[in-house]
């Protein structure tokens, strides 16, 4: 085979090779979020009754036009998924950290049964901050759910300054929760 | 014990590709033909070797011995023998160890066919399939390794995947598949050793001709087993998603149908011989990007195998490839020109041209289609999705262009076609499609393309049915032959033309199957509770009469029983599955399909109401002429058969001058 | 024999397009029975067992589907929403039907996905930009092919007349 040959074939194949090795080095299952940036989509959900037996003596249902100046913590989960598993006491630690910073926390329940998250959330330990119910999934779609664990930081002027598609840890949280507030006071 | 033997014999495949590789550079180089002869029995040697690795492995995964680490991937005690012995190849190391046997077995036997032949030809071929066997082999040993130990050996495994188990159809797409892919190697590895050897004439294309036949069948049916299987698995009545790996199985079948037709022009006109040496050389290079697209997790799909690092060992495979062909390409680019001369514009052998034209851009649109995502994120940093709508919108022109030409090349003989010829040839088809396009329109067609698929679909069966027609008058009259006879004979005359004009009205069924049953499509969803009925087109209604359920060993399923009705009258019963497999979430619908010539109708069980089954939801189909697709398929595979079959001695001189050469190459051909 | 074929070619081609498109367009049609309608009893209140769907439910699945069918399901390789089996994607086709019906365009049903999911979304890129590459190049091959030929044709015809018979 000639030198020359080589060459040439070579230089026609690189551009081909060359969008492969960059292929590899991509995922393609991952979409980036595209809401980060809009102002958080509101919704009036109804709460979860975590114990059937109480008095419901907090409101029953929860609108997020209620805390604007808080930074809010959207983590939308469901029992039969194993990350959320995993995930969820960096959120609890997270709830229990700013809670006197006003951060509020808030859990979607998406595509599951009540039972079921009432009983998830005794195994993990009672319930660290309200569960919001969602039929129809209309907010999970209105937050461009693309499946579960998902996490959005709304900051306190309604902006969605941070969504996470996939599992938070507590660093990645306290970064966000952080950046959030930060923000906001340097507009205040 | 498994582990040790499987391992060592692929250990031992792989040195001996080495060791055949240097015997035949240095075999002829110096002139030692007892190397060269050394290398052909490393052949024959590794296709034993790679039997006994795969029986190795199919014992272990029927013993349950869940110390290999495939079978503790795959294996479960709870999957019935037939889906345990499939389930050879229901995940990555596995096929590519089914791969391997079939690359073996299709290198020792173009060997040994072959083996007789002087000159350096064989050889050449036999080291390209060796270094073809050698990087399998290596990933055998390598990053796919599936008999690797396991430590401490498990209880039990999770069982194939079971979207695997669902159906009878996936034991049988995975092997023509390969099978189809694996066998487009020998050809490619025999133009090598042409360009290698610079034996640059038609000798390697008639070596191979049976084996390009062969192969192409088998991909041919492996893609319409995988259609068929979508349709009765997938729940929503379609056949085809353009999915990425879907498209890397169309690909080269694209660019082999175009071969096959493209070096018909080469033996009589001496012409096209780097289009050719291209179009083979793509097939190949097409199948690896087809396994490295499944096995590398560069692009989504429904298909993907794990991900890891296999992807750059492709990667690095394709790379040689292309580089290596390519540069072998340009360096016998002085031989290979030659000189074309065509009688006339309007002949067989421009319809031809035109042919692989209207393949290659069928190609390209596809393969780019399929890797723009890629593209674009590169470049512009953002995901964007290429689906069905894209490909459906560019390519399906190029589709009724092409079934447009299967009616023109039957009809337009070689060289020359006078104006008697070319009215006796086309009118009767244009009058066929002009009439069909009339009726489609008052009927209702509105949509351009269904149009234009009936028309031309009725234009090129009544083309190739007619070469039928005046062969079987033209023996009747010489021999006064009944009719059975005289096909029988007319085709045995010439098996390669009857094979492939029986191949084309194979295209022509699964073509009008596919634009009928996608442009009638009639939808209706609804929530019955027992004992109400749906209304559906066609005069079809359907009581849901009970839901039901039953524990299996590995899965849990809920069925729905529904009786049909045709105008009024019973006409039979489906049972629309719904099955829970351990472990997943998302339950695998197996719907009901009571299919028949003039439409199939097709039933989901969605949902149900978990309570007291007392309502359930259905998705109802009805999808006119789709059998005639799975029917077109079986009738392509029928024309392959047709055209392996060598040519009956003739006996008479029905045949003129012309026909003389097709005697020599016919007999040539016994061997392969 | 002829005219036996020409017969043949249009009782295969000709039965299908009669029997099942009497209505005129070409194109698939979908009910979905809305649940809230089937839990107040639209069923019952026709008094009838049998379930049939109005003029105006028609209208709007066919829209319904037919946006449906250019949006990817998130939770699926490839697939669609109106051919998604998945909760999510049936959910989707839910949010798609009740925008349509409350008088918004597929336009800006397609909008308000791709502002909560991006471009990726749409099952065929937006030509606009750089996207314009995966529909111009493949007419440009197509172009040029079918020039290439033409001119290679002329060419070997020429020759093929130029020189000596045999």
């Amino acid at each position: 085979m000639k030198l020359r040959s080589v060459l040439i074939a070579t230089a026609v194949a690189l551009p081909l090779l060359a969008l492969f090795l960059r292929g590899l080095g991509m995922d393609p299952r991952y979409i980036p979020p595209a809401i980060p940036g809009q102002p958080a989509p509101p919704f009036e959900l109804e709460r979860m009754a975590y114990d059937p037996e109480a008095e419901p003596s907090e409101p029953t249902s929860v609108r997020l036009d209620d805390y604007l100046g808080h930074v809010v913590v959207v983590n939308f989960w469901a029992s039969w998924c194993i990350p959320c598993r995993q995930e969820h006491p960096a959120l609890v630690a997270a709830a229990e950290r700013y809670r006197d910073q006003g951060v509020v926390f808030f859990g979607i329940l998406y595509q599951d049964q009540v039972r079921n998250a009432r009983r998830w959330l005794a195994e993990m330990g009672g319930e660290a901050y309200p569960t919001l119910l969602d039929p129809g999934s209309r907010t999970a779609i209105d937050y461009g759910l693309t499946g579960v664990p998902e996490t959005v930081i709304i900051d306190r002027d309604g902006i969605v300054s941070y969504k996470r598609n996939g599992v938070v840890t507590l660093d990645l949280l306290v970064r966000e929760i952080e950046a959030a507030l930060a923000r906001s006071e340097e507009a205040a | 014990m498994i582990s040790t033997l499987g391992f060592g014999t692929l250990a031992i495949a792989f040195a001996l590709s080495i060791y055949g590789i240097i015997a035949v550079a240095v075999g002829l180089r110096r002139r030692r033909p007892e190397f060269v002869r050394s290398a052909e029995m490393v052949a024959y040697v590794n296709f034993g070797l790679l039997t006994l690795a795969n029986l190795a492995m199919v014992y272990a995964l029927v013993t349950h011995d869940f110390s290999v680490s495939y079978v503790a991937q795959v294996g479960s005690r709870s999957t019935p023998l037939f889906f345990t012995v499939i389930s050879l190849w229901s995940a990555l190391e596995g096929s590519i160890l089914f791969w391997g046997w079939v690359l073996a077995a299709y290198t020792a036997a173009a060997v040994y066919l072959h083996r007789d032949r002087p000159g350096p030809l064989v050889p050449c071929a036999n080291a390209t399939l060796l270094v073809i066997g050698a990087f399998f082999y290596m990933l055998l040993i390598g990053p796919a390794n599936p008999f690797g130990r396991v430590w401490p050996v498990p209880l039990d495994g999770p069982g194939p995947n079971p979207l695997l188990q669902n159906h009878l159809l996936m034991a049988v797409h995975p092997p023509l598949l390969y099978l189809g892919y694996v066998g487009m190697s020998v050809p490619f590895a025999f133009a090598v050793g042409a360009l290698l050897s610079g034996e640059l004439d038609d000798g390697w294309i008639r070596m191979t001709r049976r084996w390009t036949i062969a192969a192409w069948s088998f991909l041919s049916l492996a893609i319409v087993a995988g259609m068929w299987w979508a349709y009765e698995v997938l729940g929503w009545g379609g056949y085809w998603g353009w999915d990425p790996v879907e498209n890397a199985s169309f690909m080269p079948w694209l660019t082999a149908t175009a071969f096959l037709h493209s070096v018909m022009v080469q033996e009589r006109r001496d012409m096209l011989k780097v289009w050719n040496l291209g179009l083979i050389v793509s097939t190949f290079l097409l199948t690896i990007l087809g396994t490295f697209l499944t096995r590398s997790g560069i692009v989504s799909s429904v298909h993907a195998f794990a991900q890891g690092t296999i992807g750059y060992y492709f990667l690095g495979f394709i790379a040689i490839g292309l580089i290596a062909s390519l540069a072998l390409l340009a360096g016998r680019g002085e031989a290979l020109r030659s000189e074309g001369a065509l009688d006339a514009v309007a002949s067989r052998e421009t319809v031809f041209l035109v042919n692989n034209l209207l393949l290659t851009a069928f190609t390209f649109t596809v393969l780019l289609g399929t890797l723009f995502p890629i593209v674009a994120e590169a470049v512009r940093g953002v995901k964007v999705s290429v689906g069905a709508p894209f490909f459906n919108r560019m390519t399906v022109p190029l589709c009724v262009a092409l079934l447009f030409l299967i009616g023109v090349g039957p009809a337009l003989p070689w060289r020359r076609a006078t104006a008697d010829q070319l009215r006796r040839g086309l009118v009767p088809p244009a009058a066929a499609a002009v009439l069909v396009a009339g009726l489609s329109v008052v009927f209702g067609v509105r949509a351009f393309y269904t149009v234009l698929a009936f028309a031309f679909g009725a234009f090129a069966l009544v083309a190739n049915v007619n070469e039928f027609v005046t062969g079987v008058r033209a023996r009747r009259r010489a021999h006064g032959e009944g009719v059975l006879t005289a096909l029988a004979r007319l085709v045995r005359s010439n098996p390669r033309r009857y094979g492939g004009y029986t191949a084309h009205l194979g295209v022509i069924a699964m073509a009008i199957g596919i634009a009928a049953s996608s442009t009638f499509k009639e939808e209706r969803q609804a929530t019955l509770r027992v004992g109400e009925r749906l209304a559906v087109p066609g005069g079809f209604e359907l009581r849901f009469d009970e839901l039901w359920a039953a524990e299996e060993p590995r899965r849990f399923v809920v069925g729905a029983d529904v009786t049909v009705f045709r105008e009024g009258r019973e006409a039979g019963q489906l049972a629309p599955r719904l099955n829970y497999y351990r472990g997943t979430d998302q339950p695998l619908t197996t719907p009901a399909v009571r299919s028949r010539p003039k439409q199939d109708l097709y039933v989901t069980l969605m949902a149900f109401d978990e309570r007291d089954g007392s309502s359930a939801t259905f998705l109802v189909l009805v999808e006119p002429l789709v059998i005639w697709i799975w029917i077109g398929g079986g009738i392509i595979g029928l024309g392959a058969v047709i055209a392996l079959l060598p040519r009956r001695r003739r006996r008479d001189a029905t045949l003129g001058p012309a026909s003389a050469r097709f005697a020599t190459s016919g007999a040539g051909e016994v061997a392969g | 024999m002829r005219l036996g074929i020409i017969v043949l070619a249009l009782l295969v081609f000709g039965a299908p397009a009669s029997a099942e498109s009497r209505a005129g367009t070409a194109g698939a049609r979908i009910v979905a029975v809305p649940e809230a309608a089937m839990q107040g009893g639209e069923a019952q209140a026709q008094g009838a067992q049998v379930v049939t769907p109005s003029a105006a439910e028609l209208e709007l699945e066919q829209r319904t589907r037919e946006v449906a069918s250019q949006l990817r399901c998130p939770v699926c390789q490839g697939v669609s929403i109106e051919d998604s089996p998945t909760d999510l994607a049936r959910d989707m086709r839910n949010v798609i039907r009740d925008q349509l019906a409350a008088g918004r365009s597929p336009e800006e049903v397609k909008a308000y996905f791709i502002s909560k999911y991006g471009e990726w979304v749409l099952l065929e890129p937006e030509p606009r930009g750089f996207n314009l590459a995966v529909y111009v190049l493949p007419i440009l091959a197509l172009a040029g092919g079918t020039g290439l030929v033409a001119a290679s044709v002329r060419r070997w015809v020429r020759q093929g007349n130029e020189e000596p018979q045999p």
